[in-house]
């Protein structure tokens, strides 16, 4: 710690400088006044810091906190490890670049846990710009670290189709119905890895990583519920989704992986379970982000505190007045 | 001059001072973007360009000064810049309404709009539609694997088609309630297949879900912990249906269970905003990483400047 304040004292520099202002109205006008007058900006200032802070100190020292996982994130982790080698996994990305954040580390550990396991990997999208995160899965976790998965054998991209919930609802009985070629319009029937493949019901596991509509919610209503001795589902999505899912939770979802500190827990048990003893920093994303989240919830939790000391010394002097 | 001009004066020049600084003074640099050219079609004559970085290119510099295998991609170092200047836009709000926000805001709805169009014509329409009703065609055009049973004509697929077009109608001058027939059969289905799903997958299987053991026994005996779960789960649940629950006034026991059933409302709002300001913070969390990452070359978490 204080090698990197000694080393990057300009980013500390930086953040004095621009709180500057507010020290000042502090000093002049007094802290309650000031507070009960506080411009939002400043908020919104003392926020970019909480974060950008942390995230530097985990960039510049390669420092992460360690993680717990939690039962959910045990359940998920389990559901794939009970396949077998060869087993068939449906991967279906549904979200975009607008919540890459969140879910983009998960999707790279539910990537990296399949291929370890020498899964057969169907990726889909419902999300029209699902392709491109397919594309980056592929990209920089299989061609990278496991150039012997062939593609049409080991793995497939089956692309995007738009009809959201319909497409569920078709392929669960007739995949081929839709999907008459793959994202690179090579024809189903040429791939090997679909042989004999009619329907979702022969997945050995669906995951669904999803940033909303349509998303794992659909997946639980079109594809378990009909067939729920048939399908299984596991879920990743993001923060403001993962609430509304607890109820499908364990009947028709065993796993769920809630935001950012679901995406961290799951990484540290794959990355216990396969990361050796030196893992890839790319296999660490979530696991880096926690640190963020960590001091903004911490000032979040300051500001609430702060505003209620506010209103109930405001309600005091109203009464007392 | 006027107290906001000045902000964004000060912020502009202090900002182009500092990027100037980065890219001029130091050893490195920042925001350039590599590419790999890769042979590939089966006689290698053909080059393909994929993404690298600034790592590989050192080292492969390192190896032979002259190699072109690697080298600086412009195109590829414009778009990074533009996306950490509309980055830079979209953030701006937070200080007020400006016109690079909304320069970047009409910029993304007309590109995600383009983007749509095109997809939705490419995987859908071409696919899904055309395909079906002229297969031939469409494999010597668009698809040339479209092969075995998947390209059999199936002219059943005519009807969608004129549903589609009568749906476009309504964007002619006359005959716009034409378009009504096949919006209402899309409400129509829509609607018998939200309703079924609703009912099988929400208020069924969650009655079925919520009819628990209050007292679970293992091979290992009494479990406190799931035994508790459940309990909670039930008073749960019954509290919250009380508060709903309008044919009795809510006093005595209805009153108490419609009183704990708020506090459980009001818990699962707070839950489900801490959850939201998880996400929010983990999507800022992603675009500073960006900014500082991709861009300013400031940190190399995943050591891609690292030959």
């Amino acid at each position: 710690m204080a090698d990197f304040v000694l080393n990057q004292w300009w980013l500390l520099a930086a953040m004095i400088l621009s709180l500057v202002p507010l020290v000042l109205q502090f000093t002049r006008d007094g802290v309650m006044p000031t507070l009960e007058t506080l411009d939002r900006r400043w908020i919104f200032l003392i926020m970019f810091w909480a974060v950008l802070v942390p995230i530097y100190y985990i960039g510049v020292t390669g420092e992460t906190f360690p993680e717990t996982p939690s039962a959910l994130a045990e359940a998920t982790f389990e559901e794939i490890e009970r396949l077998e080698e060869g087993d068939r996994l449906l991967l279906a990305f549904d979200f975009d670049p607008a919540s890459e954040g969140e879910l983009g580390p998960m999707a790279t550990a539910f990537v990296k846990h399949a291929a370890e396991k020498r899964l057969r990997l169907y990726f889909m999208a419902l999300w029209p710009i699902g392709p491109q995160m397919i594309a980056d899965a592929i990209n920089e976790i299989i061609l990278v670290d496991y150039p012997d998965m062939v593609y049409g054998e080991d793995y497939v991209n089956l692309g995007f189709k738009s009809g959201n919930e319909g497409v569920i609802k078709v392929i669960v009985t007739n995949l081929r119905e839709l999907y008459t070629t793959d994202a690179r319009g090579t024809a189903i029937g040429d791939i090997p890895m679909m042989e004999g493949i009619e329907n979702i019901q022969q997945m050995d596991l669906v995951v669904n990583i999803s940033a909303g509509y349509p998303g794992t919610k659909e997946w639980v209503q079109y594809a378990v519920t009909p067939y729920p001795d048939r399908i299984r589902l596991v879920g990743g999505a993001t923060g403001v989704q993962a609430p509304l899912l607890y109820p499908y939770i364990p009947e028709q979802l065993p796993g769920l992986l809630g935001a950012i500190k679901g995406a961290a827990e799951y990484e540290s048990l794959v990355n216990a379970a396969y990361g050796g003893d030196d893992t890839d920093p790319k296999y660490l994303e979530a696991l880096r982000r926690m640190g963020p989240q960590l001091v903004a919830h911490l000032l979040i939790i300051g500001l609430i505190i702060a505003a209620n000391v506010i209103f109930f010394l405001n309600r005091r002097r109203v009464a007392r007045s | 001059m006027k107290r906001d001009t000045l902000v964004w004066t000060l912020l502009m020049v202090v900002g182009a001072a500092a990027l100037f600084g980065r890219a001029v003074f130091t050893t490195d640099g920042m925001g350039r973007e590599y590419v790999e050219a890769v042979p590939v079609g089966a006689d290698g004559q053909q080059i393909q360009f994929q993404a690298s970085t600034y790592g590989a290119f050192l080292a492969a510099q390192a190896a032979d000064p002259n190699q072109t295998d690697i080298q600086f991609s412009l195109p590829r170092s414009i778009g990074l810049w533009i996306a950490a200047l509309f980055t830079l836009a979209i953030l701006s709000f937070l200080y007020g309404d400006n016109p690079f926000y909304r320069i970047a805001e009409a910029i993304v709805v007309g590109v995600s709009a383009a983007y749509w169009m095109a997809v939705g014509f490419w995987t859908v329409i071409v696919p899904n539609l055309l395909a079906k009703i002229a297969p031939g065609m469409i494999q010597g055009w668009a698809m040339p694997g479209l092969t075995g049973p998947e390209a059999d004509q199936n002219l059943w697929y005519v009807v969608p088609m004129i549903l589609g077009v009568m749906l476009l109608w309504r964007l002619a001058p006359t005959g716009a309630w034409i378009s009504r027939w096949p919006l209402a059969f899309i409400i129509g289905t829509t609607a018998g297949l939200r309703m079924i799903a609703f009912l099988h997958g929400d208020f069924l299987a969650q009655i079925r879900n919520s009819i628990v053991p209050l007292v679970v026994l293992t091979q290992e005996g009494f479990d406190l912990s799931a035994s508790l779960t459940n309990l909670i789960a039930v008073v749960g649940v019954l509290c919250c249906l009380a508060y709903f629950f309008f044919s009795f006034e809510h006093k005595g026991m209805v009153g108490h269970a419609a009183q704990a059933g708020i506090w459980i409302l009001m818990i699962t709002f707070g839950a489900a905003f801490g959850y939201t300001v998880m996400g929010r913070i983990a999507l800022v969390a992603i675009r500073l990483e960006f900014l500082l990452d991709d861009w300013l070359w400031l940190i190399d978490p995943i050591g891609r400047r690292v030959a």
